[in-house]
């Protein structure tokens, strides 16, 4: 009895925090609704009536297919070329025990700790220099900055499949490219999805690179998001309404995929 | 898969090339500018250690770098303190533990310059209006100063990341064994005891990983503070990523803001090396 008092007490204090973490956003979705002189009079109720207007107006100025369209391309194909050029770069120094590839993972490795602000007035510059301030170019830079993690769970989980799938691969005719996609890759499933996770979230959310790299037409959500609040300081109700949409997207993936998405970012996290 | 090999070279060559491209090059080709002239397209001469030596009385940087650190330490305490929290409180048997957690962890997924946005208007009329309704002083102009504006950054920063680290000190307690806090029980020990002798301890691994990427990440912090604060009042609030960025592309000081970065570099460095190389210690110790 005295058990069960205490765990339905815990259950409260958890319920309590639960809210109090869903306020921001809460505060922010019925103030969306709400016009300009409602937010100024009363912030914390509902609001008085379920006007779209704000969002109307805000998905307007936030051009905001084509920015989705923009995240969705940069994200999409960076995640994608991360995948397929760490997976191999992580089977190769795995399954070669020199002295060469412990150096190199280690460079991949100690390249984590390196601030982005550190390379970041040189990399702008040099990418200037050869005309690769673009989408293209920034997506390079990604290869670049999302390496370094991936690699290193890529080659961890290489540790746990046995070198004589790749010997039996090799015996049966297949090359070493060959063995990689068709026998090695497949099994990685599980670390790819990790993989793929942790880069889709910094990727999609980053904000100073894309602002370094792209032009305005080009603009990412976060970008977007941040000339859009420029452009309506101390508009709340159109600014508010703007950040709702911007949101969208992300609760949306989260609400399919919440289970692989905390499972990946502890797996990240604890390796 | 030898070095010899031409597939070993074949399937690192375009990770290699991205990292040296994005990382390495631009690393050493602004450590060598940074001790010159350079604008940022040309270096006319090598200037030796001028540029360092002025950091030392730029009141800007150094206030930056002080903002910084108060803000890490701070942020650090609460952070583990609070996601170690969260985190028992989920693995307990209680029904809403699976949906608690998706709750807690929500803000991680959302970029930070979105948040600060979010928060930036709960700090200027939410609390405004709170603190003129309950007539608490402190509750309004929030943001205009510099301790508001401190305590801000550290509320949202908080609140965005306490579910990470809460996921991280999860899949440490799941890995306590039962019976060891279940025979604990039997002889006596009370929930304190029994926090400070089993799972403490067997969390401090943890404790290692999430103080190294708290640490890292709040002396790393640009999109919070841009978007909260803008650095302000008076750029009193703005800590040393935004100073960098400011100091290159707003002040269009390269070679300046480049010895900023490499200043910023070493000290990231040796904050994340020392730190870990303590924790380590300690761990083996317990």
């Amino acid at each position: 009895m005295y058990k069960k008092r205490k765990l339905f007490l815990v259950e409260i204090i958890g319920i309590l925090l639960g809210l109090l973490w869903l306020s921001p956003f809460y505060l922010m979705l019925v103030n969306a609704f709400k016009s300009k002189r409602e937010i100024f009079t009363d912030v914390l109720n509902l609001p008085g009536t379920l006007s779209i207007e704000n969002f109307k107006e805000a998905f307007v100025d936030l051009n905001f297919i084509q920015s989705l369209f923009n995240s969705i391309f940069i994200t999409g194909l960076s995640v994608i070329i991360i995948l397929f050029f760490t997976s191999m770069a992580g089977y190769a120094l795995a399954r070669n025990r020199s002295r060469l590839s412990g150096a190199l993972l280690l460079i991949f490795v100690s390249a984590m700790l390196i601030p982005f602000q550190s390379v970041m007035i040189p990399l702008v510059a040099l990418f200037g220099k050869v005309e690769m301030l673009n989408r293209f170019g920034l997506i390079f830079m990604y290869l670049g900055f999302g390496s370094s993690l991936s690699i290193f769970l890529y080659h961890g989980a290489m540790t746990g499949i046995s070198k004589s799938l790749d010997e039996a691969a090799i015996i049966d005719g297949a090359n070493k490219f060959q063995t990689f996609i068709h026998i090695i890759f497949p099994l990685l499933k599980p670390i790819t999805v990790t993989v793929a996770i942790l880069n889709v979230i910094w990727i999609w959310n980053d904000y100073l690179l894309p602002s370094l790299v792209l032009s305005e037409n080009q603009a990412t959500i976060p970008l977007k998001m941040f000339y859009f609040f420029g452009q309506y300081t101390k508009q709340w109700h159109l600014a508010l309404a703007g950040l709702t949409i911007a949101i969208l997207p992300v609760i949306i993936g989260y609400f399919f995929a919440q289970k692989q998405i905390i499972n990946g970012v502890a797996e990240g996290a604890v390796k | 898969m030898k070095n010899r090999d031409v597939s070993f070279w074949l399937f690192l060559t375009p990770v290699l090339v991205a990292l040296g491209l994005v990382v390495v090059v631009p690393l050493i080709y602004g450590t060598i500018y940074s001790f010159t002239d350079w604008n940022g397209l040309v270096a006319t001469k090598f200037i030796g250690l001028e540029n360092y030596t002025r950091l030392f009385s730029d009141e800007l940087f150094l206030n930056s770098i002080w903002f910084t650190i108060k803000f890490s330490v701070v942020t650090v305490i609460i952070l583990n303190v609070l996601g170690l929290g969260l985190a028992i409180l989920v693995t307990r048997h209680i029904k809403t533990n699976n949906f608690l957690r998706t709750i807690f962890f929500m803000p991680n997924l959302i970029g930070g310059l979105i948040l600060g946005f979010i928060w930036q208007f709960i700090f200027i009329n939410v609390f405004g209006d709170i603190g003129k309704a309950l007539g608490i002083e402190a509750l309004t102009g929030w943001l205009s100063t510099t301790a508001t504006g401190f305590w801000g950054l550290v509320i949202l920063t908080c609140w965005q990341m306490a579910g990470y680290i809460m996921i991280i000190y999860i899949a440490y307690l799941q890995n306590i064994p039962k019976e060891l806090e279940e025979s604990a029980e039997i002889d006596g020990a009370n929930s304190w005891q029994r926090f400070k002798s089993i799972t403490f301890p067997l969390v401090a691994p943890a404790f290692t990983i999430s103080m190294f990427l708290t640490l890292s990440n709040s002396f790393k912090i640009y999109d919070q503070n841009l978007s909260l604060t803008n650095g302000g009042p008076f750029q009193s609030t703005q800590m040393v990523a935004m100073e960098i960025v400011n100091t290159a592309f707003s002040a269009n000081e390269m070679a300046y803001g480049q010895a900023k970065a490499v200043v910023f570099f070493v000290m990231v460095a040796a904050i994340a090396l020392t730190q870990v190389y303590y924790n380590k210690k300690r761990e083996v110790d317990l």
